[in-house]
């Protein structure tokens, strides 16, 4: 028989339903590979627009999220005037975007131009697929979750450096090579740092993680282990801003310097992507980091019977998206409040203080991981 | 030992930078995060819905005018001073004499078309005749709108 990954009341829903319909097509239809491989597809089909829903879905309301969060933080409303408080301005901002002209600079290489902001988006999507959002709620249950994500997360680079090479423009170059070179040097410690979590928590699997913070709120990774899972979890959000391309290390679109970065030759859609990508990402290491280190989709319990009741019977789809708002919040925050460093300032920081203390992060962790048995 | 005396006070300073470094980030992050929370600490208007409540600052530099009393009267005695400062000819004062033969003022004449709000002939009245007052609205289709002739009545002298 075929089998199919997913394992989820959707996908048992489906499983069971295709041979009650199938009951009733002709005798040479019937058979039992065909109804599995159908149930599969139909599955199958269904994450896509599951993972699409949420990624495509999310990119709006974070842009009116991001508006807002800049707006207070600089002492201003943001969009106020289309619809409530401006809520209807970012719809406005997509279509107007979408219906934009779409065209090549001359000199520049149609065929790459054009394909290096789908693969931008690969990445982002593959991982969301990876991530638990609730108990039986995940696309791809691997076993080999973290190296898969940081496998994927790094193709996001090849789509900037292709954008970047084939714009035609030395602007766009010197956008993606520096971006080429920071997430090289950044995916080291943000792969390291997964690599903490997958030591502490005894595997790869994200179901398998999230479960291994089940309990109350000292049982998160970011609390259980005194002090160096703080460290660890500050140390996954400076890499992952860094591997997102947000601002402070958003040298590869540093406007007063390079003008747009790699993506200054693209408008309309193809930019759109880009922007997109950029977003998705956002959510995707937003809930990678409430996966490792904020307990996933786990009430934050305290310890007190009464609270802990009442605090589990709210969907853990709920707790999930509610960490991940909360950090999308964090790096917000950051984005706005910190200045950019300059080119040699981030390697600097990467080679010369982040690598080390990962190193250390980790032979403390193994230590812990020793002493606590 | 030339060496260790060297390293030892770069080994202090980077250990302490790693504790200023990250300090003086979460004060900047303090700041932003009090801007965040507070909506009192918004400057920016909502201009055009809250056009009746909308008030300028005192220190606004809008069209000029004369101070004048209940009964219309000025200050002004066409000393010309405010048309000495002016640094661009938006002022003409047009002195006339009164019936006793003293020089007071005609008309005072202000192009606020080529005026820049500088407030300068403000600074220059020795008299206190003229202010600039909060008018900010001040967009017009008829140039002709823009030469006005500030007093009400002759001027006292």
């Amino acid at each position: 028989m075929f089998v199919p990954s997913v394992t989820n009341p959707i996908g048992d829903f489906v499983r069971n339903l295709v041979p009650q319909v199938t009951a009733y097509l002709p005798v040479a239809f019937q058979s039992e590979t065909l109804d599995s491989v159908v149930a599969f597809l139909i599955n199958a089909v269904i994450c896509i627009i599951a993972v699409c829903a949420v990624n495509i879905g999310s990119a709006p309301i974070l842009i009116y999220m991001e508006r807002k969060v800049c707006a207070h933080v600089q002492c201003r409303l943001g969009p106020m005037r289309l619809g409530w408080h401006g809520t209807i301005q970012t719809i406005a901002d997509v279509l107007k975007m979408l219906f934009k002209e779409v065209y090549a600079p001359s000199g520049a290489d149609k065929l790459m131009f054009y394909t290096a902001p789908m693969i931008v988006l690969i990445a982002p999507f593959m991982v969301c697929a990876l991530i638990p959002f609730s108990k039986d709620l995940v696309v791809a249950d691997v076993s080999m979750g973290i190296p898969l994500i940081i496998a994927v997360n790094g193709f996001g680079v090849l789509g900037i450096l292709l954008g970047g090479w084939s714009s035609n423009n030395k602007y766009s170059l010197l956008g993606a090579l520096r971006s080429g070179a920071q997430i090289i040097s950044y995916e080291i410690s943000f792969a390291m740092i997964l690599l903490f979590v997958v030591m502490i928590s005894g595997s790869t699997n994200l179901m398998d993680i999230t479960m291994s913070q089940q309990g109350t709120v000292f049982d998160w990774w970011i609390f259980k282990i005194p002090v160096l899972g703080f460290i660890a979890f500050i140390l996954f959000f400076i890499s992952s801003t860094a591997e997102m391309n947000r601002a402070p290390f958003d040298i590869a679109e540093a406007e007063q310097e390079l003008t747009g970065g790699y993506h200054t030759e693209y408008n309309g859609t193809p930019f759109a992507m880009f922007y997109l990508a950029e977003y998705i990402a956002l959510v995707t290491n937003s809930a990678l980091a409430t996966t490792c280190f904020l307990g996933g989709f786990h009430a934050p319990c305290i310890g007190i019977a009464a609270v802990d009741n009442v605090l589990n019977m709210v969907p853990g789809l709920v707790w999930f998206f509610g960490k991940v708002f909360f950090m999308i919040w964090c790096y917000m925050m950051v984005r706005w409040t910190f200045v950019r460093p300059r080119v040699d300032q981030l390697m600097d920081f990467e080679w010369k203080f982040l690598l080390p203390v990962n190193l250390v992060l980790l032979t403390a962790g193994a230590a812990w991981i020793a002493i606590s048995g | 030992m030339q060496e260790s005396s060297s390293f030892i006070p770069y080994i202090k300073r980077y250990l302490k930078r790693c504790i200023t470094g990250p300090w003086s980030l979460l004060c900047g992050l303090s700041v932003t995060f009090k801007y965040f929370i507070d909506p009192r600490r918004i400057v920016t208007e909502q201009y055009p819905e809250n056009r009746k409540t909308l008030k300028m600052h005192p220190r606004y530099r809008g069209r000029l005018e004369m101070i004048e009393d209940a009964d219309g009267n000025n200050h002004c005695t066409a000393c010309g001073m405010c048309e000495r400062a002016c640094p661009n000819a938006s002022i003409n004062v047009l002195s006339t004499k009164n019936i006793a033969g003293k020089k007071v003022l005609g008309r005072y004449v202000y192009h606020f078309a080529s005026c820049t709000q500088c407030g300068l002939c403000v600074e220059a009245c020795p008299f206190g005749a003229i202010r600039m007052n909060q008018d900010f609205e001040v967009a017009t289709t008829d140039p002709n709108t823009l030469e006005m002739i500030l007093n009400k009545k002759e001027g006292q002298g």
